[in-house]
């Protein structure tokens, strides 16, 4: 093998950042629903703990072998709403306390499945978890949740809307960390990987890997070396990045998978960031000639970004899953909280730039005054823009209970911090309290 | 297992002896070996053989990573599959 090549994997992990983000376990925990609550919860965390007891130590022992940093084990479940929704419990608390205990057992970093699939209507389980949320996240650490609110085959389910805006509103007057492990989502995916909004859908195996792999270091690293070159070159540059750092994740993901006797399921090929100096996707699209992010041309560096980490990817493993993109958290890149801070980038930029990006709305933090209505109506574009564009989007805004606009909040570890926002003034109440379901668009209906 | 070991840092006497000797006793087989100065630095990447029995990996991954803060290198092993999955098709 070429000296070359060695060293350039050296320099990227040592530094540049690349790093394996997460193994993610996928649990079905459809054989554990029983009418007697407290069984349930038996059999769920035995589940769990016996499935997932290894998952930790082999990530620790991959990451020695091979001297590749795995930041986060995790482990997703099946919705919780679906689960539960056999028992007669007027609230979800038990489970979701079974899951972070559980979790604890493990000694994973998250485990993601608090969540109700609602895009068409509820079921009985899905309304009672939405109003258990708040103080499900307020009393568990570890536990995410997320709620599906719309997809391009159903439409958008605005009863579902208005009440998420309230829970979110709910939610950060009992903890401000709260928010930051719920994602609502329009097209939410099966086998994500990632946190908040990941869970195990229920077409999924009983367990099953995935992987998520970043690198926004990287992709910035090469950029620097075609410096002033057209566009093309760009593409082709982030292409061949990818390929390399998906292929990381598709040789990590097969070698848990092997050691833990679990099936292998997808790699998300995503640039997730980190508020760590030079792991950032604001500096990639920095690097490709802005002088700040969210200046004018910020929606085309990234739609070009996002769609060659794809192409370069897709070849590199198996099978390609998850989101799959650029995130562009604020709270967790450097790069987007200097942009905030200078006031180049705002929540409309942001908007726009999730038309074209992995995810959407991401670690937003608003005022904690923010009416419900206008939260519920940031959901209901977000939600907009992903069932028009057949893609996912999700929202995770923040509310920060007293503070406001030129004010700051810290989350901690790779959350970061983020300064407050400021969101528009005129309100949105009237449309919001309409409720109903906003019907699928026209492009849905493809049989 | 067949790893690859890199040590990269400011030339100077003893570096291949300290890396060598530590092998040797550990019964680590050298069975490639380059060197050049690149950018300034001391560059040198071994291909080796670790034994299955004998010294866990991780251990083996420490102590060399304790030998180059003395010998004022770095110097890293890796299972030799990450490369290659990495570089090749």
């Amino acid at each position: 093998m070429e000296s070359e090549k060695i060293l350039e994997t050296v320099r990227m992990i040592a530094d540049e950042n690349l790093d394996v983000r997460t193994i993610t376990m996928g649990i079905s925990l459809l054989d554990c629903i029983d009418s007697d609550s407290t069984r349930a919860c038996q059999k769920i965390y035995e589940k769990i703990t016996t499935k997932a007891k290894n998952l930790v130590k082999v990530g620790e022992q991959i990451q020695e072998e091979y001297g590749i940093p795995i930041i986060n084990k995790r482990v997703t479940v099946t919705p919780i709403s679906l689960i539960a929704a056999a028992s007669s419990d007027q609230d979800y608390l038990k489970y979701a306390k079974t899951l972070d205990k559980a979790a604890k057992a493990c000694g994973i970093n998250f485990i993601g499945g608090f969540s109700a699939l609602v895009q068409n209507g509820y079921q009985k389980g899905d309304r009672i978890l939405i109003k258990s949320l708040p103080q499900a996240l307020a009393q568990t650490n570890l536990v995410c949740a997320s709620v599906n609110v719309g997809s391009t085959k159903s439409g958008i389910n605005m009863d579902a809307v208005k009440e998420m805006g309230q829970v979110v509103k709910d939610a950060s007057k009992l903890d401000v960390m709260t928010n930051a492990k719920m994602v609502i989502f329009c097209n939410a995916v099966e086998d994500n990987p990632f946190m908040a909004g990941g869970f195990c859908g229920v077409s999924e195996p009983d367990t099953v890997i995935n992987v998520g792999v970043s690198g926004p270091g990287v992709v910035k690293a090469a950029l620097e070396k075609v410096k002033g070159q057209s566009m093309d070159v760009v593409a082709e540059t982030i292409k061949k990045t990818a390929f390399k750092v998906t292929r990381m994740g598709q040789m990590v993901g097969s070698i848990a998978s092997k050691r833990l006797g679990v099936p292998f399921g997808i790699v998300d090929l995503s640039l997730a960031p980190t508020p760590a100096v030079g792991d950032s996707v604001a500096q990639i699209l920095e690097e490709i000639g802005l002088e700040q992010v969210g200046t004018h041309g910020t929606t085309a560096a990234l739609a070009m970004l996002n769609d060659a980490v794809k192409k370069g990817g897709i070849m590199a493993c198996s099978h390609v899953g998850g989101l799959s993109g650029a995130f562009i958290p604020v709270s967790e890149d450097a790069g987007m909280i200097d942009a905030v801070e200078a006031g180049t980038l705002n929540l409309s930029k942001l908007e726009a730039m999730t038309a074209v990006c992995s995810v959407g709305l991401d670690m937003i933090a608003i005022p904690g005054d923010t009416p419900a209505a206008t939260i519920s109506a940031m959901i209901a574009d977000e939600a907009a823009i992903g069932m028009i564009n057949n893609k996912t989007t999700a929202v995770r805004v923040i509310p920060v209970p007293g503070k406001d606009v030129g004010d700051h909040v810290e989350f901690g570890g790779l959350l970061g911090h983020a300064p407050i926002m400021p969101v528009n003034q005129a309100s949105s109440a009237a449309m919001i309290q309409r409720g109903g379901i906003i019907p699928a668009p026209i492009h849905s209906f493809k049989n | 297992m067949k790893a690859v070991l890199t040590t990269v840092g400011q030339d100077q006497v003893g570096i291949i002896a300290g890396v060598s000797q530590y092998l040797a006793e550990n019964k680590v087989n050298i069975l490639d070996l380059s060197q050049t100065i690149m950018d300034g630095y001391f560059t040198m990447m071994m291909m080796v053989e670790v034994p299955d029995e004998g010294k866990e990996f991780s251990q083996i991954a420490q102590d060399l990573t304790a030998l180059g803060t003395k010998l004022g290198v770095e110097i890293r092993i890796r299972n030799a599959e990450i490369y290659q999955a990495m570089h090749q098709l």
